[in-house]
């Protein structure tokens, strides 16, 4: 069973590897994007598809992580490897203080809260404006973005970096919920009250489920502002927590491959929409709409219903 | 300006935030306390109240109070009718499940921000008051006769905006009247006290909480026709009362009307003179974080009861 899963994320790697020599350049570009994208939201997917909780304030561990990076390459000179280290601890960190917090509320609750708290983030980065430069954002130099020899401003380095960064991600989380640890996030999500009657620490591990999601969420916001070389309030916005719900709602919520599908599926209609209209948040809304009446499982969670009961 | 009369034209200020605050966020109220539902597309309605005021005063083109009066009609009526055919074509098909509608009301938030987009435009639009009198206000002194009257320079408020604040007063007046003496006032309270048992009483509950959805977003609705004249008809104008009716909902206790009111006044208040003397981006960030830390340690609210 297991082996399975390992195949099937293995080739979705390799797929992914492969599309670079395929793809027009224009295409590669956006599936960079697309992969950076899919780890905030199986970072995301962690903490709402396998446990249960939903979150109104990711953007706020992705705009700590982009920050973290952005910051102290910008601002303090530092070189790729250990902003992107730095980047990581400043979202657990938050991750961490805001869990503690937040976890103390249920359901609605913790959305308002999750929500609450990355409002503060967002407007914590207009306050800062002059460091930050607010909504307007600021451009990391490109001479400081690379790793060695390699250059991540490049279109291969990026892709690559994206890519090796989400096959990380990948089989890292395809392990987490195979192991015991998924599967008691899974059972308190199923039932919390049952979980904590057998004996399962159920606090301790949300916290813990919450930082790591929240840690994911962070090196994607990171990994954003290294290979595209921009971080601005904007990502620590509303908008930005809404969109890794709407690319695991869509994908499949507690699928490991869903977050990709949804990120994918979004990216793309809302690139072919903003060509026609610039209210292309209105697909967003749509999209939101008819998947909480008729789609409520998600692409691949559907598909696992209906046909492929294996699907991880 | 002095500190005196600076403070009292926070007031002042703070006095007419306050007031549309507290519609605005009764609506939200008495849709959670109802149908314990939080719709996070509240903001939207109210942006929607400001663009139609604006459509219509337009439209009539004729003396200023014309339009006005006309909006105040036209307004929460198309924005309450509005909001229910949401309510029945979305909202009761996904059973109210708490975090289904809040993720359907997100969606339902973009398409009538986007959709105002697509037609109304990115501008900002005015609305001319109907009325609009500078009146000067004094401030006491001790001067040389003992206490003195005298009118500083800059203080001064708009017969409109006391308008706002009484007109505001007499809807919420108007609306617990109608919430306690009325037999439909009578009928919602029942379906928000045990939906089943009002169920099993022949209470159409469906319907009730169509036209509970419709008051909440035509309360807002009217909120925002008194505001359009004071500030611009624009889009993206729903995100901060959203927010601040959040706020205030939290503060007062979730479902608690009384206690909206008394929320309204003080967030509204304090955000008026927060922001006169000092950064309004940092008034923000504490009003946020207070929020979150009354919701970690206090969820049902400073005056709500404990939840059942």
């Amino acid at each position: 069973m297991s082996h399975r899963d390992t195949f099937l994320h293995l080739s979705v790697i390799a797929v992914l590897f492969a599309a670079f020599f395929v793809l027009p350049a224009y295409h590669s570009g956006s599936l960079a994007r697309i992969m950076v994208l899919a780890i905030y939201a199986m970072g995301y997917n962690l903490a709402f598809g396998y446990t249960g909780l939903l979150s109104l304030g990711h953007a706020l561990f992705f705009a700590a992580g982009m920050y973290g990076l952005g910051l102290t390459m910008q601002l303090g000179g530092w070189a790729a490897i250990p902003a992107f280290a730095l980047a990581l601890v400043a979202s657990l960190v938050v991750a961490g203080v805001v869990g503690v917090l937040a976890l103390r509320t249920r359901g609605v609750g913790f959305m308002i809260v999750t929500l609450m708290f990355a409002q503060a983030g967002y407007l914590t980065a207009l306050y800062f404006v002059q460091y930050t430069r607010g909504d307007e954002g600021f451009v990391i130099d490109q001479a400081a973005r690379a790793i060695g020899p390699a250059d991540l401003s490049s279109e291969a380095g990026r892709y690559f970096a994206a890519l090796f960064l989400f096959a990380v991600t990948l089989l890292v989380i395809g392990a987490l919920v195979r192991a015991p640890f998924g599967r008691t996030l899974i059972a308190i999500r199923e039932n919390e009250a049952r979980a904590t009657m057998l004996g399962y620490d159920v606090q301790r591990l949300k916290w813990i489920a919450l930082v790591v999601s929240g840690t994911i969420s962070g090196a994607a916001g990171a990994a954003y502002a290294l290979l595209f070389g921009y971080a601005g309030a904007s990502f620590a916005g509303v908008q930005y927590s809404i969109f890794p719900l709407l690319y695991v709602l869509l994908g499949g919520a507690g699928t490991t491959l869903g977050p990709l599908i949804g990120a994918i599926f979004m990216f793309y209609l809302i690139d072919l929409s903003s060509g026609i209209t610039n209210a292309y948040m209105l697909i967003a809304g749509v999209v939101l709409v008819l998947l909480t009446m008729f789609l409520p499982h998600g692409i691949l969670g559907t598909l696992r219903k209906r046909a492929l009961p294996w699907l991880p | 300006m002095e500190f005196g009369p600076h403070l009292m034209l926070a007031m002042l200020e703070g006095a007419v935030t306050a007031a549309i605050l507290a519609l605005t966020a009764m609506g939200l109220s008495v849709v959670f306390g109802v149908m314990r539902v939080v719709n996070v597309a509240h903001g939207e309605f109210y942006m929607l109240g400001a663009v139609i005021a604006w459509f219509v005063a337009a439209t009539l083109g004729t003396h200023p109070a014309v339009g006005f009066v006309a909006a105040l009609v036209i307004a929460p009526l198309l924005v309450g009718a509005l909001a229910s055919l949401a309510d029945v074509l979305i909202l009761q098909r996904i059973n109210y499940d708490p975090e289904r509608t809040i993720v359907a009301t997100i969606g339902l938030l973009y398409i009538l921000q986007q959709g105002t987009l697509m037609t109304f435009g990115p501008d900002a639009r005015p609305v001319e008051p109907p009325f609009n009198h500078r009146l000067a206000l004094p401030w006491v002194e001790w001067g040389e006769q003992g206490l003195a009257l005298y009118w500083p320079w800059g203080l001064s408020i708009t017969s409109y905006k006391l308008f706002v604040i009484v007109a505001a007063a007499a809807i919420l007046g108007a609306l617990w009247l109608f919430m306690t003496r009325t037999r439909a006032g009578l009928v919602m309270r029942a379906t928000q006290q045990d939906s089943n048992m009002a169920r099993a009483f022949g209470i159409p509950v469906a319907r009730v909480y169509a036209l509970v959805f419709g008051l909440g977003a035509a309360l807002a609705a009217m909120g925002a026709v008194l505001i359009v004249p004071i500030q611009q008809a624009h889009y993206l104008m729903g995100h901060d009362p959203l927010l601040l009716s959040f706020i205030v909902v939290i503060i007062g206790g979730l479902g608690s009307l009384p206690g909206t009111i008394i929320a309204a006044i003080l967030i509204g208040m304090s955000d008026g003179i927060i922001s006169v003397f000092f950064s309004p981006t940092l008034a923000k960030i504490l009003a946020t974080l207070a929020v979150a830390m009354v919701l970690v340690f206090r969820p049902q609210g400073l005056l709500g009861k404990k939840a059942a």
